[in-house]
C-alpha cells in the first residue's frame, strides 16, 4: 500500500463517520480537527474502523499520529505493509 | 391563579406513526380506515409484522446525528421539532432553561445492546469491537437527552419508564411540572423504537401474544373474535404543553385542556392486567376532572388485541361507563397502527384530538366478528361515527407490572 492509498483509506472511513462533511478539499498537512467537524468520539470511530475493516490496532499512546492525513499515512502505511497489504 | 391550580393546555402536536408523520395525515388515515402495519426484517427471526415509521429523519437532524444517535432519539427529535413548529412559539425568544422535555418510554437500550452483540458476533465476540457509543446510546434518558442536544434545551430533559402506560405519563408528568413551576414550557409524550429489538418480538412470541395474519393490515384487531395478539410498532408523539396564561399571552392555538389524570398500580401480576385497578384508575381520573362517566364523549381504549387483555379492559370500562352513558363513544387506535409501546398513549390521544373540531369519532377497524365479551355500548366499529357532542376524551394506557394511566382532556373553553 502506498501513502496515497493509505490516505484514501482514512478518507473513506471519515466519509462514513462524518457524512455531512465535504471531503473534496481536505489538506493533508493540516490537522483534521482544524478543518472538519470531528470530536474525540469520532477519532475513536477512526480507530475502531481501522480495527474492524483492516485489522490494524492503534494504541492510545499513538492517537496523536492520526492528527492529519499526512501523519496518518506516515504512521499507518508501515502497518498495512506489515500485514501484507 | 396559583400555579398549583393553573390550567394546562396543549398548544402543539408533533408525531410520527406507522400511517402518518403529522397530525393531519394521521387523522385523515384514521378516518379513511388506512392502517400502517407492514413487514420488517428482525434479527434472528426473519420477517415479522410491525408498524414501521417513515418520517424524514434528515428534516431536523444532520446525517451524523442520525448515525451517532438512536432511533428513539431520532424519533424524539422529529416529534419535538414538529410540535414546536406546530405550536407557533418563537423559539429564539424562549428561555431554554425553562423548557422541560419529558418522554415516556416502555424500554430503552435493548436495541443498542442487541445491535452491539450482533456486531461483535461477527468478530468472535471480542469485546474490543464493542462501540464506544454504547453507553450514551443506552442510558435511560437517551431519547430526551438527544432532543435536548438538538434543540439546545438546558432545562430538565429525561424519560419516564412506565411500560406501555408511558405515553400518557409523559403528558401527566409535564402537567405536574408546569403546575409546580419547574418549567414554563414542556415537550412531552412518548416514543418507541421497539421494532428494532428482536427481544421484544421473541418475548411476545414466547408469551403467545404476537399477532399473526396473512394480511399485515388486518393483523391488529382488538375486540375481534379472532384476535391473536399484539403487532409491535415504533412511533412517537410529543406535545407542546403550557400554562393557559402563557399560551393566551402569545395568542397560541389551543388544541385541548388537560382536565384530569390518574396513575395507579395493580400490584397483582407481572403481565396480566387487573380490571379492578383499571376501573379505579379511570374513576380517579374522572374525579380529578370533576366529571361523571356520562360526561365523557370519547373513550380511547388501550386494548392491544390479546385474547384476555381486551376482555379485561372491557370489563373495567363496563364497570365505569355501564349503560348510562348514551353520549360516550369508544374506540381503539391500535387497530390501525399496532402497539406503539411507549408512544401508544400519546399517539392515540393525538388521533382523537381533531374530534373536537370535526365531531367525528374514528373507528376501531378490523372487527369482522365482534367478541361478545368486548361488545361495549358505544363501540365505534369499522366506520367513523358523527356525534352531536365531542367535548371530552378519556385516554387509557396500561402497562406490564401493572401500571395504569388515564388521561382526560377537554375542549378548551376560555
Amino acid at each position: 500500500m502506498t501513502k496515497d492509498e493509505c490516505k484514501q483509506v482514512v478518507l473513506d472511513i471519515i466519509a462514513d463517520i462524518a457524512p455531512d462533511e465535504d471531503l473534496s478539499n481536505v489538506k493533508p498537512d493540516v490537522r483534521l480537527r482544524d478543518q472538519l467537524q470531528l470530536d474525540s468520539m469520532d477519532f475513536l470511530d477512526i480507530v475502531m474502523e481501522l480495527r474492524k475493516r483492516h485489522g490494524i490496532e492503534v494504541p492510545e499512546a499513538d492517537y496523536q499520529q492520526l492528527a492529519s492525513l499526512d501523519s496518518c499515512a506516515e504512521y499507518l502505511t508501515p502497518k498495512f505493509v506489515a500485514l501484507g497489504k | 391563579m396559583s400555579l398549583s391550580t393553573a390550567r394546562i393546555v396543549i398548544t402543539g402536536v408533533g408525531l410520527t406513526a406507522p400511517n402518518g408523520d403529522s397530525l393531519p395525515e394521521f387523522r385523515r388515515h384514521l378516518l379513511a380506515g388506512v392502517g400502517g402495519v407492514s413487514r420488517t426484517e428482525v434479527h434472528y427471526m426473519g420477517e415479522q409484522l410491525a408498524g414501521v415509521c417513515r418520517y424524514d429523519a434528515l428534516k431536523w437532524q444532520k446525517k451524523k446525528e442520525v448515525r451517532v444517535g438512536t432511533r428513539a432519539g431520532s424519533i424524539s427529535i422529529y416529534c419535538a421539532r414538529e410540535a414546536l413548529a406546530d405550536s407557533g412559539v418563537v423559539w429564539d425568544t424562549v428561555a431554554k432553561d425553562r423548557v422541560g422535555i419529558y418522554i415516556g418510554i416502555t424500554e430503552h437500550g435493548n436495541v443498542e445492546t442487541e445491535n452491539e452483540i450482533y456486531n461483535i458476533s461477527k468478530f468472535n465476540y471480542d469485546t474490543k469491537f464493542w462501540s464506544h457509543y454504547h453507553n450514551p446510546r443506552t442510558v435511560a434518558n437517551n431519547p430526551a437527552g438527544e432532543a435536548s442536544l438538538n434543540l439546545g434545551v438546558t432545562g430538565p430533559a429525561y424519560t419516564i419508564g412506565a411500560a406501555c402506560a408511558a405515553g400518557n405519563m409523559g403528558l401527566i408528568h409535564a402537567a405536574q411540572m408546569l403546575r409546580l413551576g419547574e418549567v414554563d414550557f414542556a415537550l412531552c409524550g412518548g416514543v418507541s423504537e421497539s421494532i428494532h429489538t428482536f427481544g421484544i418480538f421473541a418475548g411476545f412470541k414466547s408469551q403467545n401474544a404476537l399477532a399473526t395474519h396473512p394480511d399485515p393490515l388486518k393483523a391488529s384487531r382488538p375486540f375481534d373474535l379472532a384476535r391473536n395478539g399484539i403487532v409491535i410498532s415504533e412511533g412517537g408523539c410529543l406535545y407542546a404543553l403550557e400554562r393557559l396564561e402563557d399560551a393566551q399571552r402569545r395568542g397560541a392555538k389551543i388544541y385541548a385542556e388537560i382536565a384530569g389524570w390518574h396513575v395507579n398500580s395493580d400490584a397483582s401480576d407481572y403481565v396480566l392486567p387487573n380490571p379492578t385497578r383499571q376501573a379505579e384508575c379511570v374513576r380517579a381520573a374522572l374525579a380529578r376532572a370533576r366529571l361523571a362517566p356520562r360526561d365523557i364523549h370519547i373513550v380511547n381504549t388501550h386494548a392491544t388485541a390479546t385474547p384476555l387483555g381486551d376482555i379485561q379492559e372491557c370489563e373495567a370500562i363496563r364497570a365505569v361507563f355501564g349503560e348510562g352513558c348514551p353520549d360516550t363513544s369508544i374506540n381503539n387506535t391500535k387497530s390501525f397502527i399496532g402497539h406503539c409501546m411507549g408512544a401508544a398513549g400519546a399517539l392515540e390521544l393525538a388521533g382523537n384530538l381533531p374530534s373536537f373540531d370535526d365531531l367525528t369519532v374514528h373507528p376501531t377497524i378490523n372487527v369482522d366478528n365482534l367478541d361478545p365479551q368486548c361488545a361495549l355500548p358505544g363501540l365505534v366499529l369499522n366506520q367513523p361515527r358523527q356525534v352531536a357532542k365531542a367535548d371530552t376524551i378519556l385516554n387509557n394506557s396500561f402497562g406490564m407490572l401493572g401500571i395504569n394511566s388515564t388521561l382526560i382532556v377537554r375542549r378548551f373553553v376560555a
